[in-house]
């Protein structure tokens, strides 16, 4: 009996560990082009307690621990590069509280968007979170984890801005909590304690979130998604400007995809607006649609394509399925909103000089402070020239998104290579101090921002 | 077999396990799949089982008994399908069984599927109880033996044997009785519908079956038929034309609906309960039946109806489907659908969990003793909760 598979079994019961060759296939594959890892186990743990048993053992062993939470980052972080435990989050899934007053809730690490989204419209409709295109099974520990955006990234900012707390296992096993909840309190701010930020962007690298306090903010009664569309990309950026500046609206996306082609080229705004009454939804269509789009609708720049009640939240799997063939990944960059015009040409080039169909879409982050730009690419799982191409696509995007001055979001291992190339070495020197002193047998998430 | 044998080679890759397929319509809740609910490991989500059977006919990985119990842990519930917004949708389930029939074919299958098949081959019923013990549950009832009455009262394996289905089987007959229905049954010469073997994948047997039954049913001169379970329901409404037996099939509640609705079954004796109602899968996902147990439960005094949060296409399977009743690889946890499935109906504050499934009824009976909830929630099939109302003893 294989003594690290019997400690497991003793840590988490039969059921919930395996070192079965189906569950280590399923657990070595991202959905995106990563190639494939196999860890040595795969562990689904029920508590922080679990969670602080299984790092112990693992500094013990030396083994590494990969955390994964709905696994949809697409950008291979969570795949298992040099063995070890798969440790998969999704059944620490308790909503543990929602504080109406303070406007939080707190959740283990394992709760989907889906779930909290579901939660929040039965019981506290007036309350929501800020919840990401990716599919609902993504978590909301994850989505922090990795500096993720929702929709309500325009009024907001990002997802990671909106954390109020959080308890961690830290990679040698004890169990921190930062935030108001570290002093006893409630978990109902991240301020004005001495800032430890080194939990959010290290893809699992430096310990492993546990629960999570996320913000929630004002739910309105009425909840709509007006088009817009304009065919100058060099419009965007001005049209943006000009809806933030209305301070009406929820969430600005603008995208252009190359299915159908009878759109493509063209430039697709989605504007989300909420009310409490129809004379507010009124005034504030109004005032975006009239006197802020009317100029472009007057002089034919652009066109108005109606407006939906209810939001119908983007099924992004669907873009899996555009070459039939089950998968799609995208880079994904913060960008000044200002570069829209030359991202979305020059990732039009790459997808073309690829032969894939191109998809980019930009994100309003924090009253236009920045853009979330992505560059999806498509491609056929059942064919491996696709998957090659496509993840020739990705690379040459990371080195775009640093040509063009921005940041590349969640980095898969090729990006956080680049990223570290041009990183302050001061800057790096401190990451890997850190990290040598939080993880200092290098079990965590090896192989994602190791600074040699 | 590879891959490119496979009769859905070309779309078994189209899976990008984005995992819909895990939730309610209203995503109140990721454990909407039986088998994930119950293992909460990816390779026992509908995606992980698709990527899994894909890997085995590429050769990736080798068959095992564990890959086995994956692939027949699908109660073929069909929450994947309706959730799952690609459109391959429709050959999600049909890519499970083709799985399975390769299994079947290669005669590698879980040893309790083994004896389920090997059971209904020789005694026409999954336990291995002798046909001649078939007609036992109709003893004193004065049921007749079909011999042109408007309806066959098609009774399947559950109903016949289970004596818990028994029970349900007589009652309807009592109620059908009550309200002058025409109807007979086969009594020791009715066989398996066959349903629960296709969806294991022995596509062989169940056109034995399917034939078997239609020439008989036709020989007959059955032209209606009523079925107690909704496995037998939709295996003759949906996979009977396809063998050339069209039938005019209905299952019972849709039988006792119409029946009350016209005044030809009196239920004034009412039924005094706070009731929730299950969905069975072969009723409501598979045949969009959701209304009939409804308008019966509303239509009985005394009944306070309540929702589960589940409900509807949304409802979680009690993971007896796909011949796992019998196989019970979902079993043994407080994980397990149907135990999940009766705390979900206490939420509620109902005392009774009604349900129209004699599979439904089993596991959730069971799952309520597992619970220990024998106090506080009951679970009735709606043909008793009639009974009661129409005063039958």
């Amino acid at each position: 009996m294989d003594p690290i598979y019997q400690a497991l079994v003793d840590i988490v019961g039969q059921e919930h560990v395996s070192n079965q060759p189906e569950e280590l296939f399923i657990y070595s594959y991202d959905l995106g082009t990563t190639e494939p890892h196999r860890p040595d186990y795969a562990v689904t743990p029920r508590s922080t307690e679990e969670i602080q048993e299984i790092v112990k053992l693992a500094n013990r062993e030396k083994v590494p621990v990969v955390p994964l939470g709905g696994g949809l980052s697409l950008a291979g972080l969570a795949v298992p590069f040099r063995g070890g435990i798969a440790l998969d989050l999704k059944r620490m899934d308790s909503i543990l509280e929602v504080n109406e007053k303070a406007r939080y809730a707190v959740v283990e690490c394992g709760v989907s968007q889906g779930q909290l989204t579901s939660y929040l419209e039965r019981n506290y409709p007036h309350l929501t979170h800020s919840e990401p295109g990716a599919p609902p099974t993504a978590t909301i520990a994850g989505n922090v984890a990795i500096h993720g955006q929702g929709d309500l990234a325009q009024p907001y900012g990002f997802n990671s801005d909106m954390v109020n707390g959080l308890e961690i296992v830290l990679p040698t096993g004890e169990v921190c909590k930062f935030g108001s909840c570290s002093i006893g309190s409630g978990w109902f701010t991240q301020h004005p304690l001495p800032d430890v930020g080194l939990f959010l962007g290290w893809s699992g690298t430096t310990g492993i979130i546990t629960k999570v306090s996320i913000r929630l903010f004002p739910s309105k009664k009425i909840r709509g998604v007006g088009q817009f569309v304009v065919e100058d990309e060099e419009l965007v950026p001005e049209i943006m400007y000009k809806l933030t500046h209305t301070q009406m609206t929820e969430d600005i996306v603008a995208f252009s995809q190359a299915v159908p082609p009878f759109a493509s080229g063209l430039q697709h705004f989605t504007i989300n607006i909420a009310a409490d009454s129809e004379k507010e939804l009124e005034f504030k269509q109004e005032i975006i649609w009239d006197d802020t789009l009317g100029e472009y609708i007057r002089s034919g720049a652009g066109g108005f394509l109606g407006f939906r009640s209810g939001l119908q939240r983007p099924q992004v799997s669907k873009t899996s399925d555009w070459r039939k063939g089950g998968g799609f990944e995208y880079v994904g960059s913060i960008m000044p909103v200002d570069t829209y015009p030359e991202c979305y040409r020059r990732g039009r080039e790459i997808s073309e000089r690829h032969d894939i169909p191109y998809t980019v879409l930009g994100r309003c982050v924090g009253t236009a402070h920045a853009m979330m730009f992505s560059w999806t690419y498509a491609f056929n799982r059942a064919d491996p020239e696709t998957v090659r191409q496509a993840r020739e696509a990705l690379h040459e995007t990371d080195d775009l998104v640093l040509e063009l001055g921005g940041t590349i979001w969640k980095p898969g291992l090729y990006g956080q290579k680049l990223v570290m190339e041009r990183l302050d070495p001061n800057t790096l020197n401190l990451m890997k101090k850190i990290k040598q002193m939080l993880d200092p047998n290098g079990i965590m998430n090896p192989g994602n921002w190791e600074v040699s | 077999m590879t891959l490119t044998n496979f009769r859905y080679g070309d779309v078994i890759h189209r899976c990008f396990r984005c995992g819909y397929c895990k939730f309610p319509i209203n995503w109140m809740d990721v454990n909407n799949c039986p088998a994930y609910a119950r293992f909460r490991m990816e390779t026992y989500s509908c995606g992980g089982r698709l990527w899994l059977t894909r890997a085995w006919l590429e050769g990736e990985i080798e068959w095992s008994d564990h890959l086995a119990d994956i692939l027949y842990s699908c109660t073929a519930c069909k929450n994947c399908e309706v959730k799952c917004p690609l459109s391959f949708n429709i050959d999600i389930l049909n890519m499970m069984i083709a799985a399975k029939s390769e299994m079947v074919e290669r005669g590698e299958i879980p040893s309790a599927a083994k004896e389920f098949l090997e059971n209904i081959q020789r005694q026409g019923n999954p336990y291995g109880t002798s046909r001649e013990k078939r007609d036992e549950w109709m003893e004193g009832t004065g049921i007749e033996a079909y011999q042109g009455q408007e309806y066959l009262y098609y009774v399947g394996c559950v109903g016949s044997y289970d004596t818990r289905g028994q029970e349900t089987a007589r009652l309807l007959g009592k109620v059908l009785q009550k309200a002058g229905v025409s109807f007979g049954v086969l009594g020791n010469d009715e066989n398996c519908d066959g349903n629960e073997v296709r969806n294991l994948g022995e596509e062989t047997l169940f056109e034995m079956l399917a034939e078997d039954n239609v020439a008989q049913f036709q020989g007959l001169g059955v032209q209606k038929i009523v079925t107690l379970s909704p496995h037998s329901y939709n295996a003759m409404k949906n996979d009977y034309p396809g063998f050339n037996g069209v039938f005019d099939v209905l299952h019972y509640t849709q039988l006792l609906q119409e029946l009350i609705r016209n005044g030809g079954l009196d239920v004034s004796g009412g039924y005094n309960a706070k009731v929730t109602y299950h969905d069975p899968c072969f009723l409501g996902r598979w045949n969009e039946e959701y209304d009939a147990p409804r308008a019966i439960l509303r239509a009985i005094p005394g009944v306070q109806f309540v929702e589960m949060a589940r409900n509807r296409n949304g409802a979680l399977c009690c993971g007896g489907g796909g011949g796992n009743f019998y196989l019970d690889l979902l079993g043994g946890s407080e994980d397990s659908p149907a135990r999940r499935r009766v705390r979900e109906a206490c939420e509620t504050g109902a005392n009774v969990l009604a349900v129209a499934c004699p599979n439904c009824l089993t596991m959730l009976e069971d799952a309520v003793k597992a619970e220990g909830l024998e106090n506080k929630l009951t679970v009735r099939d709606i043909s008793e909760i009639v009974g009661e109302a129409c005063v039958i003893k």
